[in-house]
């Protein structure tokens, strides 16, 4: 099992740096650093020595790849790839192009980001188990045709829709909560509220349609037949047999994101202010600080690259049938 | 004079439209691939949701074809000039109603602006009033009482116009459909409006009826008034979503276009040759994969964004350089999604490569690129077909999100994801503006909703797994 687990580390590794080569390519080499400066300066009457300075003052003003200028191995550390890119690897995200520390601000955001993607995970996973077992239950009955139309209906509305009718109806019309914001501690469940009903509610459509899928397959299975047969009540085979089951591809499904639940929402964040990781990122692409953007993304993958050996080594927890190789 | 315009997205629509067209011709000469279709065009469901495609796509393409207009001539100016704006053949249907632009917010159907203004009237004394529209409900002298009227009659008319055309369109219907049945007309258009067909011709001609009358309403109605009212700037609402279908529509199909070349070679050489190149292929696709989607590419829009505003010289007019943000949206969109398709196709392959038929060919000696194209790639078409028709409402519903994010389409394009990013406010305000939104929501979700049911008849009638 170790030697599993750290087999599948090493995997990750060339992965990462693939990642790394591609955030550097696409944010140093598309654009040199002397056009992100002209940009950040607005686009009129920059002159050389104000890109020099700008770039000075947020670290750009090395080489991209190798440094004639200096000795040793300094040749190959004084260049933004290593001081930009491979510092990455250390977790060290060095200072956003605002000049405050992405890391810091990081890990005092993950907290607000977490407090709405867990019950929304959580919750999600109820409402939409049990929405999908009820059609699983009144299969191929008009409650069950019903479902699935309501289901693709509920997909095809855009993800906005959800969160702006959402706003409206219990904030603006109802008073029932506030709009938006964001408090530190229990006080947070006022503002938590919202986002997480609607996260959980935009997700019924799909989630529910495929969980639906799944539950059927089960359902056809022999040892379900068998158990019918054996004079096993609907419902109990319903809770015991094909819930059991069905609950390995659901669960793996789950662990996937797991990791990915630091990041937050981007939509959900940024439509009610809470001073997450989502919202964090969204203010960085609106202010163009690739910086932050740059950190954000190498972290994102990191964090799926974790879920990712999470699933496979959940799949071997789960099912005794599949082996390590 | 006018001066035809091809765009970059322009020249790969009609690309796109003249392989489907090619495909069909080819569909139709083969059994296998007739059967799957004809049963798509027997549901019900499948036939109405293609209808309402076909309506979107027909609105797509007519806002395809560009031109720019000729400046009036100055004298002693020998050559012609070209104004900067680019219209399209769906501008020039639908009149003068993009350039009608009033002050600032008005309600669908309205004849005064949405806000009160201060005006001074001739003895001087100052109102507060909610002034006249300069377009909307214009042609009336006394709107308040003869608005309901002028509506009406606008409506029989296109109701007539749809009915006529409606008319004409089930009698020739009824007259091919005599042909191929070997009935009377007559007695086939008995036939066909009791519903007795394998193709639900009846439900087809109602649909097309609805959308015949839509149309039929759009273009009377317009002219005269703001059917879904107008924005913030005073632009009109419906001519903004109906300009936003073709945005949609580039955006679904033309990333799937870009990515199907990557995703159906790497993945098929990935499934037959194994071994190294395996490894890399897999290697390149986790590596993209691995990075989350939409950050991805926010960090290429942005860049490409920086490259734009840094060489300006490139672009000829405003509306070049957004369409080419377009297409690079679609090529960063299609970057980041060929990678599920073609993992499907690689674990395919695989699957396919030890078949007894493929084993029978190597053992001929046929060659290796001969058995990828000629008798693996057909055997997988079902699921890229499968692939492109699920992708496509996902594609429109994102271009919403990234325009949301300011990472989408070109602020000056118009979109649905740009209707909403500028209204989202809008329900905020006392009194609330509510048509922009209802507007591009409703619009979006008409063509995901019969996209997703058109999906599910091609997946069922496709997907050999399903078939009984």
């Amino acid at each position: 099992m170790l030697a599993y687990i750290a087999r599948r580390l090493l995997y990750a590794v060339p992965i990462l740096i693939g990642v790394n080569l591609i955030t550097f390519v696409l944010f140093f080499v598309v654009n040199s650093p002397d056009d992100v400066a002209r940009m950040h300066l607005g686009m009129k009457h920059v002159t050389p020595e104000a890109i020099e300075k700008w770039k000075e003052e947020h670290g750009y003003d090395q080489p991209l790849l190798y440094n004639a200028d200096e000795q040793g191995v300094a040749k190959l550390t004084d260049t933004i790839f290593f001081e930009k890119s491979v510092k990455l690897f250390a977790f060290d995200f060095g200072s956003s192009d605002a000049g405050r520390d992405i890391g810091d601000d990081i890990s005092q955001r993950m907290w607000p980001s977490l407090a709405i993607a867990v019950p929304t995970l959580l919750l999600g996973l109820l409402v939409h188990i049990s929405f999908a077992m009820l059609l699983a239950f009144f299969r191929g009955t008009y409650l069950d045709l019903s479902g699935v139309v309501l289901t693709v209906i509920l997909m095809s509305i855009s993800g906005l829709f959800y969160i702006i009718g959402g706003q409206y109806l219990f904030s603006k019309v109802l008073h029932l909560v506030p709009i938006s914001g964001y408090e530190p501690g229990w006080q947070a469940w006022r503002f938590v509220l919202l986002p997480v009903l609607i996260g959980v509610f935009s997700g019924l459509g799909s989630s529910g349609r495929w969980y639906r899928t799944i539950f059927l397959e089960e359902i056809g299975r022999d040892y379900v037949r068998t158990a019918r047969a054996k004079g096993v009540p609907e419902l109990k085979l319903l809770f015991t047999h094909v819930l059991q089951n069905a609950m390995v591809p659901i669960l793996t499904g789950v662990v996937a994101v797991l990791p990915l639940l630091f990041m937050g929402s981007l939509i959900m964040e940024s439509f009610f202010g809470i001073p997450g990781l989502g919202s964090y990122t969204i203010e960085a692409i609106q202010t163009q600080d690739f910086a932050i953007v740059r950190a954000m993304v190498f972290l994102g993958s990191v964090l799926y690259i974790i879920g990712l050996l999470l699933t496979d080594l959940s799949y071997t927890l789960v099912d005794p049938r599949i082996r390590l190789s | 004079m006018i001066k035809p315009v091809i765009l970059w997205t322009d020249a790969l629509v009609f690309l796109l439209v003249g392989i489907v067209v090619v495909f069909a011709f080819y569909a139709r000469r083969h059994e296998h691939l007739r059967a799957p279709w004809r049963e798509v065009v027997r549901g019900r469901i499948a036939v109405a949701s293609l209808v309402v495609l076909a309506f979107y796509t027909l609105t797509g393409l007519l806002d395809s074809v560009h031109y720019r207009k000729a400046l009036p001539m100055q004298d002693g100016q020998v050559e012609v000039q070209y104004g900067g704006e680019v219209f399209s053949l769906l501008d020039a249907l639908l009149g003068d109603v993009g350039s009608q632009v009033e002050k600032t917010y008005s309600a669908p159907f309205a004849y005064t602006l949405y806000t009160r203004e201060t005006v001074v009237d001739e003895n001087g004394v100052q109102k507060r009033i909610f002034p006249r529209l300069k377009y909307g409900g214009a042609h009336l002298d006394d709107p308040a009482t003869q608005r309901g009227a002028d509506i009406a009659a606008r409506s029989l008319a296109a109701l007539w116009q749809a009915l006529a055309f409606m008319l004409v369109l089930t009698l020739l219907l009824s007259l091919w459909l005599a042909g191929r049945w070997r009935l009377s007309p007559a007695r086939a258009l008995r036939r066909l409006l009791r519903g007795d067909s394998d193709v639900p011709w009846r439900t087809a001609l109602f649909t097309i009826f609805l959308f015949a009358l839509l149309a039929a309403l759009i273009v009377n109605l317009a002219s005269a008034w703001h059917v879904l009212g107008t924005d913030k700037v005073g632009k009109d609402v419906l001519y903004q979503t109906l300009k936003s279908v073709r945005t949609g529509l580039v955006i679904g199909t033309l990333t799937t276009l870009i990515m199907l070349p990557f995703a159906v070679t790497l993945g098929m050489m990935a499934g037959y040759f194994r071994g190294w190149v395996d490894d890399v292929i897999q290697y390149l696709y986790t590596t993209l994969n691995s990075i989350p989607g939409v950050l991805l590419i926010a960090a290429s829009v942005l860049m490409m964004q920086v490259y734009m505003d840094t060489h300006p010289e490139l672009f000829e007019t405003m509306a070049e350089r957004a369409d080419l943000r377009l297409l690079f949206l679609c090529l960063i969109l299609g970057i980041t999604s060929w990678t599920g398709l073609c993992r499907l196709l690689r674990g395919e392959t695989l699957k396919l490569r030890e078949l007894d038929y493929v084993q029978a060919a190597n053992a001929f000696g046929v060659a290796r690129r001969v058995i990828l194209v000629r008798h693996l790639l057909p055997n997988l078409m079902h699921l890229v077909l499968i692939a492109v028709v699920i992708d496509f409402s996902g594609l429109v519903l994102a271009e919403a999100v990234l325009s949301y994010v300011g990472v989408g389409v070109d602020p000056t394009t118009m979109s649905w994801g740009n209707m909403i990013n500028r209204a989202r406010l809008e329900m905020a305000r006392e009194p609330m503006v509510w048509w922009s939104l209802l507007a591009a929501f409703s619009f979006m979700f008409t063509l995901v909703l019969a996209a997703n049911l058109f999906s599910d008849a091609v997946r069922d009638a496709f997907d050999p797994r399903l078939r009984r």
